[in-house]
């Protein structure tokens, strides 16, 4: 039995993100024999639409249209329900991402189908499928299942590993040019604020400070440090409302949830709030002053000390090890 | 500017969820709080009312307590409020867009706000799902706005870069942290929000039977109790070697 398949894989700067990647390695798990066809819609061209291929899509198309080279909603709905329309598939799978989550819903809303949001693990419980997603950003999981008209999931960065590239893996790459109108709502100007380009839901190590750091400028040790390990940089609630950084670093309940490989929780004492977003990271490290403070409860290593003493001297022993590696 | 705002009723983010016998998660004894991005929602509602002129109403589709969050949101200044009462069914997000549209689809909405994501299931459907059962723009995860005439300007957190975005009205935004500071309530508030107009609508009134789930919930887990793993010890100069050596060796992470 098999199901065909249409993942959206969404790229950044010409460039696939991880989890288009990891897209096709879920579709691919609930497709069984069925097609998994990967589609383009961004600014990525045929290089990597083969990359797609080579991970376990078996065929690509990119969709072309000067509307779709900058995200909006109403462009890109019109698209994918152009591509659903040609492909007929029997399921959708894309990223949570800020796109994922902006468009997923209106279109599931169109289709009158059931969305499965935030998947990190998917089983194949006979025929039907189960999802888990973290609820109460992630201090507990829901299991669940879909009304399997149309399946429809996006997938939480960073949790359903991609499939290895085989290079002997080959397929069709077509190409669909979209017919776009009525745009309600236009980008006029993007602010890049994220100088590092490494995106805090993505990131396999992020580097979080809190109210510990003391000032905008005690954020200064740990980017160093985010630097040497090609990191992100976070930020506690407290640290935020501080004023010591913008919201949009924010981890926790209110916030980003992220699942890093590795988090450095800096000058963080572990609130519940916090923990909340980051608690499903694979390994934390904490540093703190205080060797009372909660976020040790939950820290695979801790080091008890001033972070503007510990940090400096963190960042120069990793420089040396990883360029001795 | 009619504008409408879609709450919910959460649990505080303070909580800790545990399950109880059956396997559902506990209710009994936790606090409930207007869901926080929710509240982002009303604060702008009330400024943009305050503003432009017009009426602000808060609608929530939830059980009988979810009145005590209505008042909260009248007390900081709403006009009006609506509870879409369903008592026993949890509700999955195409239930409840679909209750919310068929009650919003006759109000003549310019502006829908309501928060980017529920605290508790995080889900964040809604919103789109109702602007698409709408027929109207939606621009999510805003941080700014700025309404004027039958346009409105807005700046979105896509992750971190904002996008500036200009939009016709009717609109539906969804509030990411940052967009404004939730005022609370004023004593003369709470007052005054035991007067104001909150009008109670059956479920079943606005379609509920024919609207079936489409996601079925097979349970819950709690995840892995992480244990404190180890403190290093020595200078500062040993911690960080120490580190950096399990770091590479034990946990393999760089």
């Amino acid at each position: 039995m098999g199901r065909k398949f249409l993942v959206l894989a969404e790229s950044r700067g010409g460039q696939l993100r991880n989890v288009a990647l990891e897209a096709v390695a879920a579709a691919r798990q609930l497709a069984g024999d069925g097609e998994v066809v990967a589609a383009l819609l961004g600014d990525a061209g045929e290089d990597e639409a083969n990359r797609l291929i080579r991970h376990g899509a078996d065929r690509a198309v990119i969709v072309r249209h000067d509307s779709l080279k900058q995200y909006t909603t109403d462009a890109w709905f019109q698209a994918v329900l152009q591509l659903k329309e040609r492909e007929q598939p029997g399921g959708l799978v894309m990223g949570h991402t800020a796109l994922g989550k902006d468009l997923a819903p209106r279109i599931a809303a169109r289709l009158q189908s059931g969305l499965v949001s935030d998947v990190v693990r998917i089983e194949a419980e006979g025929e039907v499928p189960v999802f888990t997603r973290p609820i109460y950003a992630g201090k507990a999981f829901e299991r669940l299942r879909a009304d399997d008209s149309f399946l429809f999931v996006t997938i939480r960065p960073n949790n359903i590993p991609f499939l290895p590239g085989d290079d002997s893996r080959s397929g069709r790459i077509d190409e669909l040019q979209a017919e776009i109108r009525d745009l309600r709502a236009v980008v006029r100007e993007v602010v890049r604020k994220t100088a590092s380009g490494v995106d805090l839901t993505e990131a396999r190590i992020i580097v979080s400070g809190g109210r510990g750091v003391k000032s905008a400028e005690g954020f200064q040790p740990l980017r160093e440090l985010a630097e040497v390990l090609g990191a992100a940089v976070g930020a506690s609630r407290g640290a935020c409302d501080a004023g010591y950084c913008d919201y949009s670093m924010q981890i926790g309940q209110t916030g980003k949830v992220v699942t890093p490989d590795l988090y450095f929780a800096i000058g963080i004492s572990g609130a519940i709030q916090h923990v909340a977003g980051m608690s499903n990271s694979k390994v934390i490290v904490a540093i703190n002053k205080d060797p009372e403070a909660p976020i040790f409860d939950i820290a695979d290593y801790g080091i008890v000390g001033d972070l503007f003493e510990v940090v400096p001297v963190l960042t120069e022993e990793l420089r040396q090890a990883l360029s001795a590696k | 500017m009619n504008i409408y705002v879609l709450m919910k009723r959460t649990f505080d983010t303070e909580e800790k969820i545990t399950l109880g016998a059956d396997g559902s998660i506990n209710e009994q004894d936790a606090e409930f709080v207007i869901n926080p991005y929710d509240e982002y929602a009303i604060e702008e509602a009330i400024a943009q009312r305050d503003k432009n002129g017009g009426e602000v109403t808060v609608v929530t589709v939830g059980r009988e307590p979810s009145e005590q969050q209505l008042r909260t949101a009248l007390a900081m200044g709403a006009d009006r409020a609506v509870l879409i009462r369903c008592d026993e069914r949890p509700l999955d997000p195409h239930q409840t867009a679909v209750l919310l549209a068929n009650y919003l689809k006759d109000k003549q909405a310019d502006l829908i706000i309501g928060g980017n994501i529920g605290v508790d299931w995080g889900t964040g459907q809604i919103g789109p799902r109702v602007a698409e059962l709408l027929g109207i723009a939606q621009v999510t995860t805003i941080t700014k706005l700025e309404g004027e005439g039958g346009r409105a300007t807005v700046v979105r957190d896509a992750e971190g870069d904002e996008e500036i975005i200009e939009a016709q009205l009717p609109l539906l935004v969804t509030a990411q942290q940052g967009l404004n500071e939730p005022r609370y309530p004023s004593l003369p508030g709470i007052m005054k929000a035991k007067k104001k107009p909150l009008e109670v609508i059956d479920a079943e009134e606005l379609g509920l039977a024919e609207t079936q789930a489409k996601t079925v919930t097979a349970g819950y887990f709690l995840p892995p109790k992480k244990t404190g793993g180890v403190k290093l010890q020595g200078d500062v100069r040993e911690q960080a070697r120490q580190l950096v050596q399990k770091l590479i060796y034990e946990a393999k992470v760089i």
